[in-house]
């Protein structure tokens, strides 16, 4: 090594990474359902895809967790987005491709994808 | 890319009580449940509540696991990390809440602290480089190499008010600048981690934890006094440490952060270690110097300083451990900013290891003019049993005890010094009302005629002298005019002892006459010890109003010194009392006391 870019591109590659370490009271957290009922419609890889995103993007406010059955076992795998100062948005029947354009558009663009939520589920 | 890091202390007080096998079960537990690709297990440095071993925590949620046993990994893999469901039975009882587990920042172990020196420590993985380097490792050494001149580098130091941290509490700006003043062909940098006080292992830590910061630091140390070559000089008795910073030179070089034309910059550093045989006197600096030229550790006289003429006829600087580890965060975060913590003459945060008769044994980290208080009832959680605090015991052999009526003292270096005790390296040691403290003073003494290196008269026989003295006195055979000369003696030795090591010697037992002169009273007067310690002023007797006669004392006495028969009053034998205190123990009717 034997310039300051290079020693950056370190620093940046692993900062994504040990952000997963960081605690603090500001952070979004994407909440996934890991119960057996998550895990049987495949809730593993949804979780997985949150995680990578958030870590290559070097996202350090945003936590991807996981969490038990919340009991809407039939609508799983099921993630919920929680900002603070915001209400609660949860999305249902997710996979790793429905994960992407969440990620894109509500965690990076701050847009609830309408069509994955629970309430587009709900008989009306 | 993991999606949860687990991580495990490693420690050596987790090491001693199994994180090892803790780490070796859980990666096969993860790699059974088909996890391995999503948990990553990272062995880490202290987190400071050594007490509490071996300590787990699990990112994204933070949970902390404390005193985690081989049989519950396998728990915690299938319900935590596999489901998501923290394993609510190990947790840290101090972060549970009714309203959910909180954070362990919050807690008031943690609250009050202000971690720099150890910042990483619990954080990264010692062993890996890029996690340094991703908590802006290097930073401040290609910063300081690409946009300051060495004076600059003094200067910063010089404006932060950082102290040494190894007990003098010399200015380490200044320290650099009289290095960088001597001109030579040949300077050299080098760090203390001869940490030898009893109780203390701040710097211990911070090689396990954090290594690349010393290397850093001493990289940076050694750009602002033009020194090519540095040396760390630890004890063999750290092997964690030692391989740990084994690993990190290696990497560094790999990196090419040591070694030659660092950052194209043209600055050429690299760092050897040098281990010592655990001699208390290497920590003194000429003798640390003697030692790594290959010579006996032994001190001489100053002048010359280090800085004129140190190791191997050279210009040399010398710090301690913990003090390297405050300099990257000095360089990134300014001056002004470490200068804006602490007390007017103390800048910063200082690491203590806490230790004796308090609750959460472990190391702690506070801002300077922090108070006695704080530390031992609020961060420390109190001391156990209900018991009464009696004097909190700074600087080890060299330091002194500082009593109750003290208990709201600000600590910092000149706090410390006008009560009669010193800051030392941080050891940190609680007493309560069972502390007999002419044992106490004892204790030290016995450590510093052990460790007496010979050369010079006052301290080889005048703290064996001393330490006779003592023996006489906890033995009931001293008079009052062995105190006096106790004392007479006491300062004789400061003023004509060749180092630091002579001249601190007597500090325990001058700051325990002046404190607990009652005490020593007791035992040269009323021949007794206040505290119940001192054997041979000590009878046990069995309350006849009391005793039921059930013979457990009997039977549980060594050395056959109880007489009684069933339901008939036992008397004990004072010719052939050992003093063991196993029949006071086994009473059940509470008939037995001591005096």
């Amino acid at each position: 090594m034997k310039t300051l870019e290079e020693l950056k591109a370190i620093r940046e590659r692993m900062q994504g990474q040990i952000g997963v370490r960081s605690e603090s009271a500001t952070q979004t957290r994407v909440v996934v359902g890991m119960a057996t009922c998550g895990i049987a419609s495949g809730a593993r890889p949804v979780l997985t895809a949150f995680s990578d995103m958030v870590q290559t993007k070097n996202l350090a406010n945003i936590s991807v967790e996981q969490t038990g059955c919340i009991g809407l076992c039939q609508y799983e795998p099921i993630v919920e987005i929680m900002e603070p100062g915001k209400d609660k948005v949860t999305y249902v029947k997710m996979t790793p491709e429905k994960a992407l354009e969440v990620f894109e558009q509500h965690l990076i663009r701050g847009q609830v994808v309408g069509k994955y939520t629970i309430s587009s589920e709900m008989p009306k | 890319m993991y999606r949860s890091h687990v991580l495990v202390c490693g420690g050596t007080g987790c090491t001693s009580s199994g994180s090892k096998k803790i780490i070796d079960t859980l990666q096969a537990e993860i790699d059974k449940n088909g996890l391995t690709k999503e948990v990553g297990v990272v062995q880490t440095g202290c987190f400071g509540l050594c007490a509490l071993g071996p300590i787990m925590i699990v990112y994204p949620e933070a949970t902390f696991y404390s005193m985690v046993q081989v049989e519950d990994i396998a728990e915690i893999v299938s319900e935590h990390l596999l489901k998501g469901r923290p394993v609510a039975r190990l947790v840290y009882d101090e972060t549970v809440t009714e309203e959910g587990i909180k954070s362990l920042n919050d807690t008031d172990f943690y609250k009050k602290q202000k971690r720099i020196a150890l910042r990483n420590c619990g954080v990264i993985n010692p062993e890996n480089i890029d996690e340094y380097i991703g908590t802006h490792g290097y930073e401040a050494l290609g910063k300081v190499l690409t946009e300051y001149t060495p004076d600059q580098v003094i200067q910063t130091i010089l404006d932060s008010g950082l102290r040494g941290r190894g007990g003098g509490g010399f200015p380490t700006g200044l320290k650099w600048k009289l290095a960088k003043g001597n001109d030579a062909d040949q300077k050299y940098v080098c760090c203390n981690a001869d940490e030898g006080d009893p109780g203390a292992f701040m710097d211990r830590s911070v090689l396990e934890g954090d290594p690349h910061v010393v290397l850093e630091a001493m990289a940076i140390a050694g750009y602002a006094i033009g020194a090519t070559q540095g040396y760390i000089y630890v004890r063999a008795e750290y092997p964690i440490a030692i391989d740990r910073l084994k690993v990190a030179i290696e990497q560094a070089r790999e990196y090419g952060l040591l070694g030659k034309d660092i950052f194209g910059s043209g600055f050429d550093f690299d760092i050897d270690l040098r281990l010592g045989a655990g001699a208390f006197v290497c920590g003194e600096e000429t003798a640390l110097m003697t030692s790594i030229e290959g010579n006996r550790g032994e001190p001489r006289p100053r002048p010359p300083f280090p800085a004129q003429k140190g190791l191997f006829g050279k210009p040399t600087i010398l710090n301690n451990v913990e003090t390297y580890a405050n300099i990257p965060q000095i360089i990134l975060n300014g001056a002004p900013w470490f200068a804006a913590m602490g007390t007017e003459k103390s800048k910063g945060t200082k690491v203590f290891a806490l230790g004796g008769k308090i609750k959460n044994t472990g190391l702690v980290e506070i801002p300077m003019g922090t108070t006695l208080r704080e530390v031992i009832e609020e961060i420390g959680g109190g001391i156990p049993n209900g018991k009464k605090f009696k004097a909190a015991q700074t600087g080890g052999p060299s330091g002194g005890c500082i009593p109750a009526e003290h208990f709201d003292i600000a600590i910092d270096y000149d706090n410390l010094i006008a009560i009669g005790s010193m800051m030392g390296s941080g050891g940190l040691i609680v007493m309560d009302e069972d502390n007999c403290m002419v044992d106490i003073a004892k204790f030290f003494l016995e450590f510093t005629v052990d460790e007496s290196c010979g050369k010079c008269v006052p301290c080889r026989i005048g703290t064996k002298r001393m330490y006779e003295m003592l023996e006489k006195i906890t033995k009931g055979q001293g008079t009052l005019e062995d105190l006096d000369k106790l004392e007479e003696l006491c300062y004789y030795i400061k003023e004509n002892a060749l180092c630091g090591l002579g001249q601190t010697a007597p500090n325990p037992v001058l700051s325990t006459l002046r404190y607990f002169r009652d005490e020593y009273v007791a035992h040269v007067v009323d021949k007794k010890c206040p505290a119940g310690v001192c054997k041979d002023l000590l009878s046990y007797t069995v309350d006849p109003e009391k005793c039921v006669g059930c013979t457990m004392c009997a039977k549980v006495c060594p050395a056959s010194a109880i007489d009684g028969k069933v339901k008939e009053k036992h008397v004990i034998n004072q010719e052939k009392c050992v003093k063991c205190g196993a029949c006071m123990t086994k009473c059940r009717f509470g008939a037995i006391s001591k005096k």
